[in-house]
């Protein structure tokens, strides 16, 4: 039975760690959910070397510089410490999302942009790739045993909360920067997308001042003090047969399916709500914020009832049930969103035409806004824009983007459909970091559980958006076609988890 | 059990190998089909990132079959050669 005293340090471990794993989410993910206007602003597609960077920045960072972050900082801080190494990648993370915001555009700088960014980018994937172990090895070094998925289970909520505050403070930002929303989603267009970057140095700042207070995991300075600690992390974890065969292991039969069920759940989600359904870009945020509120109470749940059952078949009835219900779920978003043989109201058809000159290039745009509503209330939006050359010999070139708006029952269906694939990321997800740190012994704990977790989620998690627009492009006539690849890792992942992994709960990690 | 974890072992080896081979001859006909540094830089990181992968899986599978996973170690203690 643990005192109040240790109550309290648990508490205050706890919230050290997770507000600043928090911050490192929020960080690495407002460059995702801003991609489009970053690449606007310093990637633009007209000089193929800012294109061929966009593409690095958008594949380097995660899929290598992940799980090489991994490997660099978890070798750190087997070697000098947890906590010392967690500051560092908070500071390292702080600091390049803040430089982001201060870089000049593309038009003021010319080539240097996009090439500071990526590099900027690149030490984010770095630092992310070195917090969460850290984070995840800190606090259960200080967690008792019977306690241990519980307490680790909300440093595994700040994935999703730092996911929910970068949409929160970029759905608030684009919002409040002039009167009207067209105004402010200009503003923002232009340079508010700056303050979301800006916005991370203050919550780094109370980061850094809560963490430096805290003291190192007990666990390693034990170690430290009896002169046990690796000499060589790295080796130890990859070179060592009985050590690799656990790091092949956690990768197979349990990081690599959880990552497809999150990337999926939160982001593969998202993606097919605006691309494939149409759903407009307000609401899609707004669908994900309400089913994330919702759904993050049950990581701790699941944490919590890990610590009583054992990890591995919540994981597995996660990957399951995710297997069988994907394709249920997302032909059922299909419907929500559909126009198709739904009688269209002409009488309530509003058609808006707008001419704006561009001074800059010498032509005008003209928009034509057509609003059609549905008999089941769905209002379909389609923006046809025009571009006027005033020599009059140029063709005009027509761009369309259609989007549509819910109404209140279809609304609230979606976020039920999301909130259920969440559901599934927090059964995969929220025992997660328990199970990693009681498969490692202390001295190479850090090194040895970062990297099947970065590869898992980094790789395998991360690549579930890119293979699906893949699928999608080959298989153009299934629109769901997308989701068998994290199906198919999904199913591979169950059957070596089922098989080979252990449900027991390791009752001491000090070892 | 331990029969079915060491034969399914032969599995994922042809799984990996298997695997890799799909996205090896997916990325060059994605490079044939879209010529360009772009793509070249994507795929092969893709390429190049899963080539560990897929030994590690093809490790995995081998480990599998000579009886390594037949009994895991009960504490983190345990984890040694």
């Amino acid at each position: 039975m643990q005192s109040t005293a240790e109550k309290k340090t648990i508490r205050k471990v706890i919230f050290a760690s997770s507000v600043g794993t928090l911050i490192e989410w929020y960080d690495f993910y407002i460059f995702g959910s801003l991609a489009p206007i970053i690449a606007m602003q310093f990637f633009p597609k007209t000089n193929p070397t800012a294109a061929l960077l966009s593409t690095l920045a958008t594949f380097a960072a995660g899929f290598i510089v992940r799980p090489f972050g991994a490997l660099v900082f978890g070798r750190l801080g087997d070697m000098v410490g947890r906590k010392y190494t967690f500051l560092l990648t908070l500071i390292l993370m702080g600091g390049s999302t803040f430089a982001i915001g201060l870089v000049p555009g593309y038009d003021t700088i010319g080539f240097a942009a996009p090439l500071i960014v990526l590099l900027l980018r690149l030490v984010q994937g770095l630092a992310l790739g070195g917090e969460y172990g850290g984070a995840a090895t800190y606090v259960a070094e200080h967690s008792p045993a019977e306690r241990r998925g519980y307490y680790t289970s909300w440093i595994q909520t700040t994935a999703t909360l730092g996911l929910l505050l970068s949409l929160g403070i970029i759905l608030i930002t684009r919002k409040s920067l002039a009167p009207n929303d067209a105004d402010s989603i200009r503003v923002f267009e232009d340079w508010g997308w700056r303050i979301p970057f800006w916005f991370s140095v203050v919550l780094v700042g109370m980061s850094i001042y809560i963490r430096l207070k805290m003291h190192e995991s007990p666990l390693f300075s034990k170690l430290k003090a009896e002169g046990k600690t690796s000499k060589n992390p790295i080796k130890e974890s990859l070179m060592h047969k009985g050590n690799l065969k656990m790091v092949l292991l956690s990768l197979f039969g349990a990081t690599m399916g959880q990552g497809v069920v999150w990337y999926t759940g939160q982001f593969y989600a998202q993606t097919f709500l605006e691309t494939a359904c149409k759903v407009d870009f307000e609401q899609t945020r707004t669908i994900l914020i309400w089913a994330i509120i919702f759904a993050t109470p049950l990581f701790i749940f699941f944490g919590n009832l890990s610590d009583k059952i054992g990890r591995k078949w919540i994981i597995m009835a996660g990957l399951f049930l995710a297997v069988i219900s994907y394709r249920p779920i997302y032909t059922k978003m299909l419907a929500v969103a559909s126009t198709k043989d739904v009688v269209m109201d002409d009488s309530k058809t509003k058609i808006e035409r707008l001419i704006r000159p561009d001074d800059a290039k010498g032509h005008s745009i003209q928009t034509t806004t057509t609003i059609h509503l549905y008999q089941n209330g769905i209002t379909e939006k389609l923006v046809h824009n025009d571009t006027l050359y005033a020599n009059g010999l140029e063709k005009p070139q027509a761009v369309d983007k259609l989007s549509k708006e819910l109404p209140d029952d279809g609304y609230w269906t979606m976020v039920a459909l999301i909130f259920v694939q969440i559901v599934f990321v927090t059964m995969v997800y929220g025992p997660i970091a328990a199970f990693l740190v009681e498969i490692f012994p202390t001295k190479i704990r850090y090194t040895s559980m970062s990297l099947p977790y970065h590869l898992g989620n980094g790789v395998f998690g991360g690549m579930t958006p890119f293979i699906a627009v893949l699928l999608g492009t080959l298989y153009a006539g299934d629109v769901l076609v997308g989701l068998w690849y994290p199906i198919a890792i999904a199913v591979v992942c169950l059957v070596i988890g089922t098989i080979y992994l252990s449900n027991k709960i390791d009752p001491e990690v000090n070892d | 059990m331990n029969t079915v974890k060491k034969y399914l072992g032969l599995v994922w080896i042809a799984l990996a190998v298997y695997s890799y081979s799909i996205l090896l001859k997916t990325a060059l006909e994605r490079i044939r089909l879209v010529p360009g540094t772009d793509t070249i830089i994507q795929w092969g990181i893709f390429a190049i990132i899963f080539l560990p992968i897929a030994i590690g899986f093809v490790m995995f599978g081998w480990m599998a079959f000579k009886g390594a996973y037949d009994q895991l170690p009960v504490s983190s203690d345990g984890v040694k050669d």
